[in-house]
């Protein structure tokens, strides 16, 4: 990574930090284990399940709201403060400059979900009062939510690119939610036929597939996950996150910033 | 070799919602700064300043036309790090230090991490904010916004400064202390461009001056020059209580205080409102040439309807 990037991606993480985002994941994380003792009181047998369950969506929910959030404010921030110009009057690239952004969230995103995921594995450690071989596997799924930060992060930042925040917010938050729903999005284009088949599959193709990247619930059953699905969710969410991020880079490179 | 070349650089923006149509913001502006120079770009709000100004740092892409800074290419990367840039109003990330600030901007200008401490320390200094260093920016006033703005555009040495307003939010200890520190930077052999409608300051600071309005370059030039071009005028202070009509009717400004009168015309009148000041005998006090200043340049040119001025190189 150049120098440029680096600092960039740097002073958007501490943005981050004094923006207080961190300091919601410590509430978090007290809280998470507060409601394993309450689940593991209310829950014969199946509280290993449900502590999974539960802390992973939550890990999920909770950094999907600040990928969005936080991204879509990335550049139309810079632009409706003007804090961009003293920075594109620099030898720093537009390019630079969207791709220092990504990193930064991105490793805010990580070091959030890091923090997070100690949340679950001391719930987990509460409620069985000590850990099993296959919740090794909560790791996969915790690795799989940030793949899907990964794509979001990089979609947000497209949407900012070009549109306002709230309109970005707008077509992220959707896109998360379909993409939910892709496998299913997937399921209908195979069943239809003619030029709607080929719509409904180009669709089902071009939204971020976010179901295949959700195994929380085959985590919590304990299931192991297949070597090949890593290697293809990782090769697929880099890719996607890729093609949006070079999208916002080729939108933002044409753009006149008044 | 030109520090900078503006060579028909303009810019026309689509407006409108359903119906875009075009909105000349610039008409092709033809404009050489040299090394070394403090150049005033002058004009009113509206008047295509900012928008130049963008063109030259890479932020507003042009409709026409080319730039160059020290002879590249203003979109040469090359250029960026020999070039310091203060927009107008500045707003920086407020979460930061001002020394944060400036240790983020110098790195992002390539400066080396050894001894970029104590240039910013110095900096800080040099700008009048040697106690602000750790300072969060969400607690500078607007004032001391302006300086550290400055400091960011000096910091990495450029060759050229472009400055958006750099008096503005200022007190006058203020612009003052900006006005020694441009001229300091003259004496250190930089280029330095600004964008200003307090012409006091232009007066007080320029080699030469552009004049812009609407889009167009109406004037450009030696401030003295400029000004020694105008319509010569006089001033005329004699002792009474009322103008006679026959000095109104010169195309006199005039007003009176207590028991004498002053008025102000064109020295070709002069003669004229003597031998009416004699005829109805009244005291003359004094008679001084009155000096045109840069505003009733910048004034006149604004107000003027003739054809802009072409400049080529």
């Amino acid at each position: 990574m150049n120098s440029r990037i680096r600092h960039i991606a740097s002073n958007t993480f501490r943005e981050a930090v004094r923006d207080r985002v961190l300091y919601n994941l410590v509430a978090f994380a007290l809280l998470l284990v507060g409601a394993a003792i309450l689940v593991g009181q209310i829950s014969i047998d199946i509280e290993h399940l449900v502590v999974i369950n539960l802390g992973l969506t939550a890990v999920s929910l909770f950094g999907m709201v600040i990928a969005i959030f936080v991204g879509i404010g990335l550049v139309s921030k810079e632009i409706e403060k003007k804090t961009l110009y003293t920075v594109l009057s620099r030898p720093v690239r537009r390019w630079e400059f969207i791709v220092g952004k990504f990193f930064g969230l991105a490793g805010t995103l990580v070091v959030n979900t890091f923090f997070m995921a100690i949340g679950v594995f001391a719930a987990l450690l509460y409620v069985s009062h000590h850990l099993h071989a296959p919740d090794a596997w909560v790791l996969i799924a915790v690795y799989f939510i940030v793949l899907q930060f990964l794509m979001i992060t990089a979609l947000a930042l497209l949407f900012s690119s070009f549109s306002s925040p709230l309109l970005s917010a707008v077509f992220a938050f959707s896109l998360f939610v379909i993409g939910t729903f892709a496998e299913d999005l997937r399921g209908f284009a195979a069943l239809t036929s003619g030029m709607a088949r080929w719509v409904a599959t180009g669709l089902a193709y071009l939204i971020p597939n976010f179901s295949a990247l959700n195994i929380i619930g085959s985590v919590a059953h304990g299931q192991p996950v297949p070597g090949h699905l890593i290697l293809y969710n990782s090769i697929y969410a880099l890719f996607y996150a890729a093609m949006a991020l070079s999208g916002a880079v080729l939108i933002f490179e044409h753009r006149n910033l008044k | 070799m030109r520090a900078i070349e503006i060579l028909g650089l303009e810019k026309t923006y689509s407006v409108g919602f359903w119906r875009k149509r075009p909105k000349r913001a610039l008409h092709p502006l033809h404009l050489n700064v040299e090394e070394g120079e403090i150049f005033g770009f002058l004009g009113p709000n509206g008047a295509g300043k900012t928008t130049t100004l963008k063109m030259l740092m890479g932020l507003v892409f042009p409709s026409g036309g080319s730039a160059r800074i020290l002879g590249m290419d203003v979109n040469d990367p090359r250029v960026k790090a020999q070039v310091g840039f203060l927009p107008e109003q500045p707003y920086f990330y407020d979460y930061l230090t001002a020394r944060e600030l400036l240790e983020y901007y110098g790195q992002l200008s390539g400066m080396p991490a050894n001894g970029l401490g104590a240039k910013i320390e110095a900096m800080l200094a040099r700008v009048g904010l040697p106690d602000a260093a750790n300072t969060q920016l969400r607690k500078f006033s607007k004032g001391m916004l302006q300086r550290v703005g400055i400091a960011q555009a000096i910091l990495h040495e450029p060759k050229v400064v472009f400055l958006d307003e750099p008096m503005s939010g200022l007190d006058p200890m203020g612009r003052r202390e900006v006005r020694d520190l441009i001229e300091q930077l003259k004496k250190e052999g930089k280029t330095v461009f600004f964008s200003t409608h307090i012409l006091s300051d232009a007066e007080a600071l320029c080699d030469r001056v552009a004049v812009i309005n609407l889009g167009q370059l109406r004037g450009i030039g030696v401030v003295a020059d400029l000004t020694s071009k105008m319509h010569a005028k006089v001033e005329l202070i004699w002792q009474g209580t009322s103008m006679p009509p026959a000095i109104a009717a010169l195309g006199a400004d005039w007003h009176t205080s207590g028991d004498t009168v002053r008025a102000i015309l064109g020295d070709d009148k002069q003669d004229a409102a003597l031998e009416i000041l004699r005829r109805e005998r009244l005291r003359l006090v004094s008679l001084i040439p009155v000096r045109a200043t840069l505003e009733d340049y910048f004034l006149e040119k604004l107000e003027s309807t003739e054809a802009p001025v072409e400049v080529t190189a």
